[in-house]
């Protein structure tokens, strides 16, 4: 038995998800549901910010910007509009928490939106989420209702003069839409392009007005906070990188699945938790926040998983979506995989990413084909040099991760895939490589994998 | 100037589309404060009246929302739900991002294609099985991650999941639906088909009380989206106690 002191699970977010109907509003009001909002509602705007700020609250989505300060970007005494808007479209390979979260509790991530749009002075908040998500949804509309008719939304919330209108609001299946300002323009009817920023949201967001964007796991911890205080949040976590985190367990462990504790927990404490690697077979690599953040392998075990921690061991916290893959697996097909995702989902605006990933995918296509050689794999890293860090948002930067990480940790297994590594086959079968792969045949390319 | 401006000897895409149609993307435009924001619920829309996004279905939306055709087609050619050609009974979709793909989507989706192929030649992607329009039609896609790697491998049919897929599973799963059956997703609303989703995704939900709350009830508490909760139970962990009464911090309002 743990104390509650140093619980390796500490479930905030995830403490209602064993009621029966978890999604119902009797559910929530049951277990505290709607209290934070009426707290919040009777302080000022100022002091909920302050809060959210007093509690370093990070934001959940990937980057980790402090909540309460990108709160406070939003102006005060202004005339326009000010919008919330909640990214829920949740598409980056290995996240999986807020379509669980938005459909075991929708109502938490209804009132942190209240608490939020209150405390930025906006009444009117749109929740973008994903369209292959057709269940969350359903459960965030079933959710909205509910609310509206107990008088948690709309009209003088609560008699407190506040007025809040939620819209929901898919998406088509377009993952850079979960960059935000493409999810700006998506949400604006067009396509989903990143702006180019300055002006941030805070300044000129949707339709050109006042608006911050946040995740839904961010906002969705937003009433735990004003309910515990700062100190409380503080409890958890590390000093930089405080609460809880959902971390999201797939792959080849035991039991994969949704695991709440504290920033800063381990994949060796997180392994223990899921009952460690399936069948015995040793990792080989794995994912700390999803395929954007550069892969760790078994010598980063004991790498804390805070945003701090992550990034002085070379990689990034990202979403926590921990994506563990055993010794069966080839790194230069879980790249060419990716990298193949990154292809498909570069929006085309920026010439590094539109063709740096149409390139990248070619040449580890060919690589892992056999057809590759020594040379492919500098090819590959100049590449990569000139998308990240080059390209108009995130997604170049994030397509070079796998690429990049997994040369550096696993040079030998991309060398091996090199035709000039492999027995002779006859006089003149190099010659017959094509350096631009023009001949390469995607279907070839496919059965890798788990060669198990 | 919008081309979809009806002229008098071409009827109105409007009409085509009927009354209904036009009551609910007025409807559905009055959710924003700019109408051209509802682009993507109306294409959700004409895709829920049609099955796909057509020509005309474009039209329709341009003519809705005062944007012209082709600024229509650049938003609906962006996107990969929306099909440019008819999609059949049910979407069928393998998640064959690399997570999935190793745990078996490469594999699921390649027997898929094999078993609903016909004359030798697997079925491609976004390629019908069956006729569009008939029971027990359905198109298959490969797509990206479906965002439920802890249940891998996964599909969806109509964005319904089915997880903790096998080869044989999946091959069953898509004889019964070729034979007109519905079967129930591990995480969902009850089958329905690819039409009733798309109007749902539109962001129209069923009127019908009975049938609303049917569909939202649909099953979720999967075990693996529970792990980390049960497990904390079991062993009696949990978050620090949280102190009662805790004012929130004193600052001069602004």
């Amino acid at each position: 038995m743990s104390t509650p002191e140093n619980a390796p699970l500490t479930p905030v977010l995830t403490r209602r998800w064993l009621s029966p109907q978890s999604w119902r509003l009797e559910t929530y009001e049951k277990l505290e549901g709607y209290t934070a909002v009426r707290k919040a509602l009777s302080a000022s705007p100022e002091q909920v910010i302050q809060l959210v700020k007093d509690a370093g609250l990070r934001g959940r989505g990937g980057a980790g910007f402090p909540a309460g300060v990108k709160w406070g970007f939003m102006p005060t005494g202004d005339d326009k509009p000010h919008y919330l808007v909640i990214n829920a479209d949740e598409g980056e390979p290995g996240t999986c928490k807020d379509i669980p979260l938005m459909m075991a509790d929708p109502h938490a991530l209804l009132e942190g939106c209240i608490i939020a749009a209150y405390a930025m002075r906006s009444h009117h908040c749109f929740i973008y989420i994903r369209g292959e998500a057709l269940h969350p949804m359903r459960r965030l509309y079933a959710a909205v209702r509910e609310a509206k008719q107990a008088g948690y939304l709309g009209h003088d919330i609560l008699g407190s003069g506040f007025d809040l209108e939620i819209t929901v609001h898919a998406g088509a299946g377009a993952y850079i839409c979960g960059e935000e300002t493409a999810l700006l323009d998506s949400l604006e009817g067009r396509r989903g392009q990143p702006r180019l920023k300055p002006p941030f949201p805070a300044a000129s967001g949707l339709y050109a007005a006042p608006t911050t964007v946040n995740n839904v796991e961010t906002i969705a911890t937003v009433p735990s906070v004003i309910n515990g205080g700062s100190e409380w949040f503080r409890a958890m976590g590390s000093e930089k990188s405080p609460g809880p985190k959902i971390y999201s367990i797939s792959g080849h462990v035991e039991r994969p699945g949704q695991y709440e504790a504290p920033l800063g927990t381990t994949l060796r404490e997180l392994l223990e938790l899921c009952g460690g690697m399936k069948d015995g077979i040793p990792l080989k690599f794995w994912t700390p926040g999803g395929s954007s953040t550069p892969l760790f392998t078994a010598d980063h075990l004991d790498v804390p998983l805070d945003f701090e921690g992550a990034a002085e061991a070379g990689s990034m916290l990202g979403t926590t979506a921990v994506q563990v893959f055993n010794e069966t697996v080839s790194v230069p097909w879980a790249a060419m995989k990716w990298t193949q995702f990154y292809e498909h989902e570069s929006c085309g605006k920026c010439t590094p990413c539109r063709e740096g990933t149409f390139w990248l995918a070619q040449v580890l296509e060919r690589m892992v084909d056999g057809r590759g050689s020594e040379q492919d794999i500098d090819t590959l890293l100049d590449v990569c040099d000139n998308i990240g860090g080059r390209s108009f948002c995130a997604l170049g930067d994030a397509a070079v991760s796998p690429i990049q990480s997994g040369i550096k940790y696993f040079r030998d297994e991309f060398l091996a895939l090199c035709e000039s590594n492999r027995p002779a086959q006859g006089d003149g079968a190099a010659e017959s490589r094509d350096p631009v792969s023009q001949g390469s045949d995607s279907q070839a390319a496919q059965p890798v994998g788990a060669q198990a | 100037m919008s081309s979809g401006t009806p002229n008098d000897d071409t009827p109105s895409t409007a009409t085509r589309f009927g009354e209904d149609t036009v009551a609910d993307a007025r409807e559905l435009i009055g959710r924003y404060p700019q109408s051209r924001s509802a682009l993507l619920p109306l294409l959700h829309l004409v895709q829920s009246v049609e099955g796909h996004v057509s020509q005309e279905g474009m039209a329709f939306c341009a003519e809705q929302l005062g944007l012209s055709e082709a600024e229509v087609a650049a938003v609906a050619t962006f996107y990969t739900m929306y099909k440019r050609k008819p999609c059949g009974e049910h979407l069928v979709s393998v998640c064959t991002n690399t997570l999935c793909a190793a745990m078996g989507g490469d594999a699921i989706y390649k027997r898929l294609q094999q078993h609903l192929g016909s004359d030798g030649a697997p079925l491609g992607h976004e390629e019908v099985a069956g006729t569009p329009g008939e029971s027990g039609s359905l198109m298959l896609e490969h797509a990206e991650c479906l965002a439920a790697c802890d249940l891998a491998p996964v599909l969806q049919v109509n964005y319904e999941y089915f997880d903790n897929q096998t080869e044989a599973g999946a091959v069953e799963l898509v004889d019964a639906l070729r034979r007109g059956d519905k079967p129930h997703p591990t995480r969902g609303a009850p089958l329905s088909d690819f039409k009733t989703v798309e109007r749902q995704l539109a962001g129209l939900l069923p009127e019908d009380d009975d049938e609303f709350w049917t569909d939202v009830d649909g099953p979720s508490q999967a075990v693996e989206t529970m792990r980390g909760a049960q497990l904390a139970a079991d062993r009696s962990w949990t978050a620090p106690a949280a102190p009662e009464d805790v004012p929130l911090p004193e600052v001069e309002a602004k």
